[in-house]
């Protein structure tokens, strides 16, 4: 998903404090900054929530890329609002993630070297209108599937955040389908596009929710934290039956030669992406890690004398007021 | 990395008139004036709001968790303090 392959990090504090917040959880009570907590709940949250936030940044990137060559002036508003809006959403989770005691500038270092990750989605490159169109619908569209349960989450200030996520979110789904809507209706070669565009972005999107995760002890520990809710199979089965209905309504073919309804499971049964592919591009092999990360270090650094200009205003400022007041 | 962070400030909104402030969030600002900035762009892109606070978040002096039990439970036993506690007879009426 937003946050891939969350391992979760050892706990080695005292077995009844660890009992007691267990059984908060359990209640249902939501954790909040100031409350103890474990130092591998912690931890593992840090990770979970920056690498969110991380994607939001970073996925302003392949759709920022249209927003120059959008094909009207309404599309080009539609675009930038909802790039404006992943913005949003990145400081709604860098803000929820410096209550566990990180600041903003120390998550931007970590992503910046390297240390931490962002989604794998982001690391493909977006070619033709189309690919906006894909991006919205299945992207954003398995974003949801992952962050409407989050709501539940046990920690205060991240469910607080993605509730807010959320309610802005499903513009960004809608406004995806309704490009492909346009593009599937229109010339054979539109339509070509916009075939195009879901064959490229089909198995990416699956692979957003990780590999199988059932048997992983991380994913139980943290099952049992409430920080991930469901197994990554269940929410990409349940992205699957929603989005195969809405593809044949576009008129468009899923690439999938195994695609069969399984009248058992109330479900499809498809195939797994290329789950060696997934590996490789989040272990920076994909095709456009370089290019992503290298946008993003050089937008912090050419900003620096910016951030740094304002900050000696605001000083000079405060000591032109503090004299004043002294006088 | 920059020689300093920019302060975080916690940011309070009117959704309409007649309502009290609410928390929202926090973010990032160099002085109060570019916070109000950054929140009407953060908080508000939906019209959220009709008035914005910003607070620096070190001058918030928060209550702390372990102190909760001295400072909340005083008012279980006080029963009394709810119209409910008091039964009036059926036929003086509403009250």
């Amino acid at each position: 998903m937003y946050a891939q392959m969350i391992t979760s990090e050892k706990s080695s504090d005292d077995p009844e404090l660890l009992a007691a917040f267990q059984a908060r959880i359990d209640r249902g009570e939501r954790i909040e900054p100031k409350e103890w907590m474990p130092e591998g709940y912690r931890k593992t949250l840090i990770r979970q929530i920056g690498q969110h936030a991380h994607s939001e940044i970073v996925g302003q990137l392949p759709e920022g890329n249209w927003i120059t060559r959008a094909p009207t002036l309404e599309r080009k508003q539609i675009l930038l609002a909802k790039v404006q809006d992943e913005a949003g959403h990145g400081l709604y989770l860098y803000s929820a993630c410096e209550t566990l005691g990180i600041s903003r500038d120390e998550l931007f270092d970590r992503l910046h070297s390297g240390a931490m990750k962002y989604s794998s989605i982001f690391n493909y490159p977006t070619l033709t209108w189309a690919d906006m169109g894909a991006v919205g619908w299945l992207v954003d569209g398995a974003a949801i599937m992952n962050q409407v349960p989050l709501q539940r989450t046990s920690y205060g200030p991240y469910a607080r955040a993605m509730v807010r996520i959320c309610k802005e979110e499903s513009f960004h789904q809608r406004q995806g389908y309704t490009i492909m809507m346009k593009m599937a209706q229109g010339t054979p070669e539109q339509k070509a596009m916009a075939q195009d565009a879901l064959n490229r972005f089909w198995y990416p999107s699956l692979m957003m929710f990780g590999p199988s995760d059932k048997d992983s002890v991380h994913s139980a520990q943290n099952m049992a934290w409430k920080i991930k809710i469901n197994t990554n199979d269940e929410l990409r089965q349940r992205f699957v039956n929603e989005t195969v209905p809405q593809a044949r309504y576009l008129g468009l073919e899923v690439p999938d030669e195994n695609l069969t309804w399984n009248e058992d499971k109330q479900g499809w049964d498809f195939s797994e992406p290329d789950w060696s592919e997934f590996f490789a591009v989040l272990k920076g092999d994909g095709p456009c890690n370089e290019e992503r990360l290298g946008a993003r270090r050089k937008a912090w650094d050419d900003g620096e004398w910016f951030r740094d200009g304002l900050t000696a205003y605001a000083e000079k400022q405060a000591a032109r007021r503090k004299a004043h007041a002294a006088e | 990395m920059s020689k300093k962070e920019w302060p975080l400030w916690e940011v309070f909104i009117r959704g309409q008139h007649g309502l009290n402030h609410r928390h929202v969030g926090s973010l990032h600002a160099p002085d109060a004036e570019m916070a109000i900035n950054h929140a009407r762009d953060v908080y508000t892109r939906r019209k959220e709001g009709v008035s914005i606070w910003v607070v620096p978040s070190a001058q918030i002096t928060a209550s702390s968790p372990s102190e909760k039990g001295a400072l909340f439970d005083p008012a279980e036993s006080k029963v009394y303090r709810h119209p409910t506690f008091y039964d009036i007879p059926d036929e003086v009426g509403h009250m």
